[in-house]
């Protein structure tokens, strides 16, 4: 662990709570990429606005951290011009969920090869503990002083349907099994989603660490088969007194730079050559 | 010299206007004439009255022409509406079986020319737009077209859908060019043509190839008229340019993919109209914060809101300069006309790279969807391409990227490079790219970084001033009257200053070009000289004169603002010229 550290360590200290979910996030991405030995000059980590999406300051890879929900977007087009280089998505649930949904729905349709990390707390907690799509029905925040009444977001079914050919849920007390989600959702060629339960220890008393501890349990446990999409779906709606982690769904489709090979004639679009006087005297041709 | 000559085919949408239009356009350009159509339609795909207008001259047009000479109509629309527009004593071809009106309904003297259009094209075809391509070859009888121009447009027009296709259209070319030297013999308007064929485009096809020889390579977009057909172009050309093409799922999309493909490297452009900019806006300002380089081309239409789908205005002045939050550097290019689109381009894309800012091409859907012929092909021979301060690996130790310097630009790391490792946050940073907004935000070390990355960044504003283009006064230096127009409106004005002269007005115009930086001490020393000064905007609140006067004091009173949807036109120009300078003006028009 001391030489992931060495390399994947950032400059700057996280500033997230102490006891903070996403501190097992940080690690887990930090072992996930020392175990698939990536240097760091290759990979890009995109995130959005919110705790979570401070993150790419805390580890040592290239790093957009761009504006709220628009993570996704920047990524894709990221992965697009340059598919060599291992593009990861950093983010909130309100980002993902809320404000970015529909570019998360349309990611999945596409299927860029980005691993799209969601650190669910259920809550808004950089600005001080707002309900958040995911948050439970009833849950009292500052902003919703009677409790909840919209439903929450299934992010794991949406991810199902929506077309996601990896789709897992780890969580931050088992950090261990959360940076092999990671690992394999990097290694996956396509769109994964890694959503996180990711306890927000100052503004979310109700999904606590020990709530989550009580219900959790692992599909690997009861021998999941996640290349079964009707199963998938009904194991993403178990939430109650037990919560599934683990890999939910994965399937094989082309990722959507395997649709611009004829583009990238087996070379990132961003050493390209830009064209030359004949080439664009042909196309001017058409002008007449 | 021969005088311009302007067509007008009217219908209704799906009537095949569109397609007869741009025959038309093509038949002029290899004439060796030149061209400049624009046409008008409605947002509906069957039904409504559409007009597409072809003006032809042997020199070069900047304006479709307040008139026009001949009409062809398929509809009595034609005559209810476009009457107005058509020269005293101009043509009308129509079929007096399906369009049935009484003289008196034109208002004013002209010649009737009835063909059996419908009888005609029923010989070679059921496709009702066959009516169009038989009038097509009775005006080139009219203008003694040569024939085998139209058939070879024909076949460039037709090819793709079959010989038999093709064949039924020059055949009732054919038959429209004998009808009417057999029955018409003595209508003819004579027009000089020149020796070769000229290069034609329409404004958002001068934008895409500008884009693609800048060496733009990622293009996605949000379908907006009057943008769209940079889409299509783009689209068309994916291949044989090597570019990647999107239509992700809403402006907002569109634009941080874009930024995300510019980041890792790539030459990047997005277009939309002011609807979509106003999505993109928090982007613009987050391609400002992370010093990614950008084009966005806006291509103004009628607001506010959803407006005029189908209509022009120049009205999305304020909306651009203020978007986005706080201040950050940025260029603001309005391109005066369809030659300019394309230089334009390119040159936003050197401007995007060498300050690492987001440069914005204002546009409008008239300039947009004009097809005008060039004097020049383009000059392809000498485009430059400056793509600024990228490092190479191994160059630099001790790497920031947002190194502070005295132009404020920073070396340009890409990811991929060793050794530079960086993150580019939309939140305040240091050189580093570290955030001094969380847990630093009010210390003191935060408040000096703050300014001093607040100042680098504005800081390049100073250095691009200095290297664009200034603004210079069009005409005699010494004149009654200084027009001052900006963007696509420049077209019009230099047919008014045509008109003025001849009438042995002097008259200039200042023709601004950069609305951002502003070049507020050459306009200031340019304006301070003018006797009278008649601002010339497509607007309601003339929100370029508020800019002028802004930067430089000067308040213009005299101000011609359009703001129907349509374009300002060189009559309305000359008339308001002369009332300002209190001369008689010509009837005014409608």
């Amino acid at each position: 662990m001391e030489s992931v550290l060495k390399i994947y360590k950032g400059e700057v200290q996280p500033d997230w709570c102490p006891g903070c979910g996403d501190f097992a996030v940080l690690n887990a991405i930090q072992r996930a990429l020392y175990e698939l030995n990536l240097d760091p000059k290759d990979v890009l980590i995109v995130s959005g606005i919110g705790c979570s999406s401070n993150l790419p300051g805390f580890i040592s890879t290239y790093g957009f951290h761009g504006i709220h929900g628009r993570a996704i977007p920047v990524a894709t087009g990221a992965k697009l011009a340059n598919p060599e280089l291992t593009v990861i998505v950093t983010v909130g649930d309100g980002d993902c969920y809320g404000i970015g949904m529909g570019h998360f729905i349309h990611a999945m349709r596409r299927n860029p090869d980005i691993t799209v990390i969601v650190m669910n707390n259920q809550v808004y907690g950089l600005t001080t503990g707002q309900a958040s799509p995911t948050s439970m029905k009833k849950h009292v925040t500052k902003s919703t002083p009677f409790g909840v009444i919209d439903d929450p977001i299934n992010p794991i079914a949406l991810a199902i349907a929506g077309g996601a050919t990896y789709v897992s849920r780890g969580f931050s007390g088992d950090p261990i099994h959360l940076a092999q989600l990671i690992k394999n959702g990097i290694l996956h060629k396509g769109f994964a989603l890694v959503d996180v339960f990711s306890p927000c220890v100052t503004f979310n008393k109700l999904n606590t660490y020990e709530w989550f501890r009580k219900r959790i349990y692992k599909l690997e446990s009861i021998g999941h088969d996640p290349t079964n999409f009707e199963l998938a779906i009904k194991r993403a709606y178990e939430f109650g007194d037990k919560i599934p982690i683990g890999l939910f769904y994965k399937a094989e489709k082309p990722s959507y730079e395997e649709y611009f090979e004829d583009i990238y004639k087996g070379k990132p679009l961003v050493y390209h050559d830009f064209p030359n006087k004949e080439q664009i005297k042909e196309i001017m041709k058409e002008f007449y | 010299m021969t005088n311009p000559i302007a067509v007008r085919f009217c219908g209704a949408a799906g009537d095949g206007i569109e397609s007869i239009g741009s025959i038309m356009v093509r038949t002029f350009a290899r004439s060796g004439l030149h061209v400049y159509a624009y046409r008008n339609y409605q947002s509906v795909i069957r039904g409504g009255h559409v007009w597409y207008q072809v003006r032809a001259h042997n020199k070069k047009l900047t304006s479709f022409g307040d008139y026009y000479d001949i009409m062809v109509t398929t509809n009595k629309d034609g005559i209810v509406y476009d009457s107005a527009q058509l020269r005293e004593g101009g043509i009308i071809i129509y079929d007096a079986n399906k369009v049935k009106f009484d003289p008196s309904e034109v208002g004013k003297k002209f010649i009737d020319l009835n063909i059996p259009l419908a009888e005609i094209a029923q010989l070679y075809s059921r496709i009702a737009a066959m009516q169009n391509v038989v009038a097509y070859g009775a005006i080139a009888y009219i203008l003694d077209l040569d024939f085998n121009i139209l058939k070879e447009v024909l076949e460039y027009e037709f090819g793709d859908k079959g010989r038999e296709i093709v064949e039924q259209n020059i055949a009732a070319a054919r038959k429209g060019y004998e009808y009417a030297s057999e029955v018409y013999k003595n209508v003819r308007i004579k027009i000089e043509k020149g020796p070769r064929r000229r290069m034609f485009l329409n404004g958002t096809s001068a934008i895409a190839f500008g884009g693609y020889v800048a060496g733009c390579k990622f293009y996605a977009a949000y379908p907006m008229t009057p943008s769209s057909p940079i889409l299509h172009w783009f689209a068309e050309h994916t291949k044989k340019a090597g570019m990647i093409v999107l239509q992700p799922e809403d402006e907002i999309a569109v634009i941080n993919m874009a930024i995300g493909a510019s980041f890792a490297g790539v030459r990047s452009m997005v277009a939309t109209s002011g609807g979509g900019f106003a999505l993109m806006s928090e982007a613009v300002g987050l391609a400002g914060m992370t010093e990614t380089p950008l084009v966005i081309v806006e291509g103004q239409r009628g607001g506010p809101s959803t407006g005029l789908p189908t209509n022009t205005e120049q009205g999305d002045v304020r909306q651009v300069l203020g978007a986005g939050q706080s201040d950050y550097p940025k260029v603001v290019i309005a391109p005066r006309d369809i030659e300019e689109l394309f230089y334009s381009t390119i040159e936003a894309f050197n401007l995007a790279e060498k300050y690492q800012i987001p440069v914005i091409i204002v546009s409008d859907l008239y300039m947009n969807e004009s097809a005008t012929t060039l004097e020049n092909e383009f000059d392809i021979e000498n485009i430059k391409i400056d793509r600024g301060w990228i490092v190479k690996e191994g160059e630099i130790k001790d790497y920031k990227r947002f190194l502070i310097t005295e132009n404020g630009v920073s070396p340009r790391a890409l990811p991929g490079m060793k050794g530079y490792n960086f993150v580019a946050a939309s939140d305040e940073h240091d050189e580093k790219g570290h955030l001094v907004s969380d847990v630093l935000a009010g210390l003191p070390y935060m408040l000096k970084i703050r300014k001093a990355m607040m100042e680098k960044r504005m800081r390049k504003e100073q250095y691009i001033l200095k290297e664009l283009e200034p603004p210079t006064l069009y005409g005699p230096q010494n004149a009654d009257i200084t027009i001052v127009s900006w963007g696509s409106t420049r077209g019009a004005v230099r047919e008014a200053l045509q008109i003025l002269e001849n009438e042995g007005i002097i008259a200039n115009s200042l023709e601004i070009k950069y609305l951002h930086p502003f070049q507020g001490k050459e306009i200031k020393e340019i304006l301070e000289k003018a006797k009278e000064i008649l601002l010339v905007e497509n607007n309601y609140s003339g929100q370029v004169g508020g800019l002028i006067a802004q930067h430089t004091g000067i308040f213009i009173k005299n101000k011609l603002l359009k703001y129907d949807g349509m374009p300002i036109m060189p009559l309305e120009i000359v008339n308001k010229a002369k009332e300002v300078l209190n001369l008689k003006s010509y009837e005014v028009i409608r």
